[in-house]
C-alpha cells in the first residue's frame, strides 16, 4: 500500500496531481460523478484513497455528489469532489449551502467550453463568473487557479487548508489543459507539508453556539457525534444555528459570512509577479492562459516592449488592490482568458479609467497562443 | 506554498517533437516514455500534451513533447524539430509542419513520404519489426528506440529505464528488446550516411 504523501519526483497530469495534492492535504472523503475533462481525479481518488483509510463514492449526479460532501464534512472528514461545466452547474444550489452554513469543502472544475454541453473534450475559462455569482444571494468565495500539474499539487493543498480556517467552500477552476497536460511534479516529504484544520470548540458542550464567531472571526466547529448541540440549516440563523426570519438576522449573517473573507484578504490573495517592475504594459491572466502569457512577455521583451504578468493564484476575492496599484502607474492592462470577457471586467472596473484595459479572450475550445497577445501588446504600445 | 516564476533561462537545448499515427498505435505512450524519460530520467524540463477527443480506434493521433534545459511556458509544439509518423494521415497533416532543418522520423512501410528532400528522412520498419518480434504493438517502443538514436532528444539509459517502468509487467524483456531493436537501426542508419558523406568527400 502507497502513504498518503508519494514524496518523489513524477511525471503525472495535472488532474493526477490534483489528486495526490488532496490526499497529502488529508482529504479522505471523494464523492463524485465522472465527467471529461476532470473523471481522472475520482479515477485517481478512487484508487488511492482505500490505501489512506479514505473513502470513495460514485453519487447518481453532481447534486448528490456535493451533498455527500458536505455530510462528510460534518462528521469531520475533509472533502472534496471534481467536477467541469455541466456538473458545475448541478452542484451549484449546494455550494450556497456550504456557503451558508460554513462547512469547509474543495470543488475542483476541470473548465471544458460551455454553454451547456459545450466542447466536452477541450478547454476553456468560461466559468469563472460561476464560480463567483453561481450560486443565489449574496456571498464572498474563494477560488483558485493552478497553471501546472505542480500547482495543481499545491494549490489542492492551499485550497484544503483555506476552507478549514474559514469554514468555507474553495473553489479549484482549473482547464482541460492543465488536467491532461503532463509534466514534473515533485512531492515533498510528508513532514515538510502542514495542512491545517478547522478550528475546535472547547469548553462547556451544553453551552456551545455552533456560529458564534472565534477570535478570528470564523467560527469553531464541532463535529456531529461529538456531543456539542449543533444545528445547521440554509435558513437564515443566528449565533446557535436556529432560523430567524428576520432582516437584522440576515445582515448579521450575512455581515459574517463576508467579514471572514474580507478581514482575512492578505492570508487569501496569492499572486504572482513576472517582470513587472519596469513593466508599462501588463497583462492579467491566470490557469493555461498565464503559460500563454509568460511566453509572450517574453517574446514582447525581445521586442523592445516592456511587458510583464501579473498571475492570479487567487481569483476570487479579486486582487482589486494589487490591479489598482498596477493601473495606476501603467499605460496599459491586458487581460488573457478563453472567454470572451469575464475577469476582463473586473480588471476594467479595478483600472477605473486610470489605464486602458483590453481582452484578449476566446471563446473557447483552443488555448490562446502568444502571438495573439503580442499582437495586441504591439497595438498598444 | 507561494511559488515564484523564475525568470525564463537561455534554453541551450531545446526540442520540439510531434509523434503521429493512428489511435491504439501507442502514440500517446511513447509521447509519455520520451516526456518522462526527459524530466525524470535527464532531468530536463519537459512537456506532454495530446490530442484528446471522441476518437475511436484507428482514428488520427497526436502527442506533442517538448524537452528544454529552460521553463517551458507555453506547452504546444510550434516549430517542431523532429516529426514522427506511423500513418500516412499523420504524415500528411502534420509533416508540412517540420522546421526547416528538422527531422522527419517515418515507419516506412506505412507511410510514403512523396517528394520531401532525403537528407531530413529517417525510414524504419517500425511496425514490421515489431511484428517479426511477435508483438505488433511494440512498433511504438521500436519507434522510439530509432528516436533516441537518431536524434539525441533523450539519454538511452533514461528512455531504457523508462520503457522498463512504462510497460505492462512481465513484458519489460520484449519490450527492451523492441527498443534496442529500434536503437541499433538508427545508430546502423547513422553508421551509413557518415559512410556515404565520407565517400562523397573523397570523390571529391
Amino acid at each position: 500500500m502507497k502513504p498518503a504523501v508519494l514524496t518523489g519526483e513524477h511525471f503525472i497530469t495535472g488532474d493526477v496531481a490534483c489528486a495526490e495534492g488532496a490526499l497529502a492535504a488529508g482529504c479522505r472523503f471523494f464523492a463524485g460523478y465522472p465527467i471529461t475533462p476532470a473523471t481522472e481525479v475520482a479515477e485517481h481518488m478512487a484508487v488511492r484513497l482505500p490505501d489512506v483509510g479514505g473513502t470513495y463514492i460514485q453519487m447518481e449526479d453532481e447534486i448528490a455528489s456535493m451533498g455527500a460532501v458536505l455530510g462528510a464534512s460534518c462528521a469531520g472528514a475533509k472533502s472534496m469532489t471534481a467536477t467541469s461545466g455541466p456538473g458545475f452547474s448541478l452542484m451549484m444550489e449546494n455550494i450556497g449551502l456550504a456557503i451558508c452554513t460554513e462547512t469547509p469543502c474543495v470543488v475542483v472544475n476541470v473548465q471544458r467550453a460551455g454553454p451547456s454541453t459545450g466542447l466536452p473534450t477541450l478547454a476553456a475559462q468560461g466559468d469563472m463568473m460561476q464560480a463567483r455569482w453561481g450560486s443565489h444571494g449574496h456571498y464572498e468565495i474563494i477560488t483558485l487557479a493552478p497553471s501546472s500539474p505542480q500547482e495543481m499539487f499545491y494549490l489542492t493543498i492551499t485550497a484544503f487548508d483555506l476552507s478549514e480556517t474559514y469554514r468555507t467552500p474553495v473553489l479549484i477552476m482549473s482547464d482541460e489543459v492543465i488536467g491532461h497536460l503532463s509534466e514534473r511534479v515533485i512531492i515533498p516529504e510528508a513532514n515538510a507539508i502542514k495542512p491545517r484544520s478547522r478550528p475546535k470548540p472547547k469548553g462547556r458542550k451544553d453551552r456551545f453556539k455552533p456560529f458564534q464567531p472565534g477570535p478570528n472571526g470564523v467560527a469553531p466547529m464541532a463535529i456531529a457525534g461529538e456531543g456539542y448541540g449543533i444545528h445547521v440549516t440554509g435558513l437564515t440563523h443566528d449565533e446557535k444555528g436556529y432560523p430567524v426570519m428576520t432582516a437584522e438576522a440576515q445582515e448579521a449573517m450575512l455581515a459574517q459570512l463576508t467579514g471572514k473573507i474580507h478581514r482575512n484578504l492578505e492570508d487569501i490573495i496569492r499572486t504572482e509577479a513576472y517582470r513587472l517592475e519596469d513593466a508599462d504594459l501588463v497583462i492579467v491572466s491566470y490557469g493555461v492562459s498565464a503559460r500563454s502569457s509568460l511566453a509572450a512577455v517574453d517574446e514582447a521583451r525581445q521586442l523592445g516592449i516592456k511587458a510583464g504578468l501579473l498571475k492570479l493564484v487567487t481569483v476570487w476575492p479579486f486582487p482589486e488592490e494589487r490591479v489598482r496599484a498596477l493601473a495606476e502607474r501603467v499605460k496599459g492592462l491586458v487581460t488573457v482568458e478563453i472567454n470572451l470577457g469575464q475577469i476582463h471586467l473586473e480588471v476594467q472596473r479595478c483600472a477605473a479609467g486610470r489605464a486602458p484595459a483590453m481582452l484578449v479572450g476566446h471563446a473557447g475550445g483552443a488555448v490562446i497562443p502568444p502571438e495573439r497577445i503580442i499582437e495586441t501588446l504591439r497595438n498598444f504600445s | 506554498m507561494k511559488a515564484k516564476s523564475a525568470p525564463e533561462k537561455i534554453g541551450h537545448f531545446r526540442r520540439e517533437v510531434l509523434i503521429t499515427g493512428f489511435g491504439g498505435q501507442g502514440i500517446v505512450l511513447a509521447g509519455n516514455i520520451l516526456g518522462r524519460a526527459a524530466s525524470l530520467g535527464d532531468h530536463r524540463e519537459s512537456t506532454l500534451t495530446q490530442s484528446y477527443g471522441p476518437e475511436a480506434r484507428g482514428g488520427a493521433c497526436s502527442a506533442q513533447v517538448i524537452i528544454s534545459d529552460a521553463t517551458i511556458h507555453y506547452p504546444y509544439v510550434r516549430n517542431p524539430d523532429i516529426v514522427v509518423c506511423m500513418s500516412q494521415g499523420g504524415f500528411d497533416k502534420f509533416a508540412p509542419l517540420l522546421r526547416q532543418g528538422g527531422t522527419l522520423i517515418i515507419d516506412q512501410d506505412l507511410v510514403q513520404p512523396g517528394k520531401i528532400g532525403s537528407d531530413q528522412v529517417f525510414s524504419v520498419p517500425a511496425t514490421r519489426f515489431a511484428e517479426e518480434m511477435g508483438r505488433k504493438m511494440m512498433a511504438n517502443i521500436v519507434m522510439l528506440g530509432f528516436l533516441t538514436a537518431v536524434t539525441e532528444s533523450v539519454t538511452v539509459q533514461a528512455a531504457l529505464r523508462t520503457v522498463e517502468a512504462s510497460v505492462p509487467k512481465g513484458t519489460e524483456q520484449m519490450n527492451i528488446k523492441a527498443f534496442n531493436k529500434g536503437y541499433d537501426f538508427g545508430l546502423a542508419t547513422l553508421k551509413g550516411r557518415r559512410k556515404k558523406a565520407a565517400g562523397v568527400k573523397g570523390v571529391k
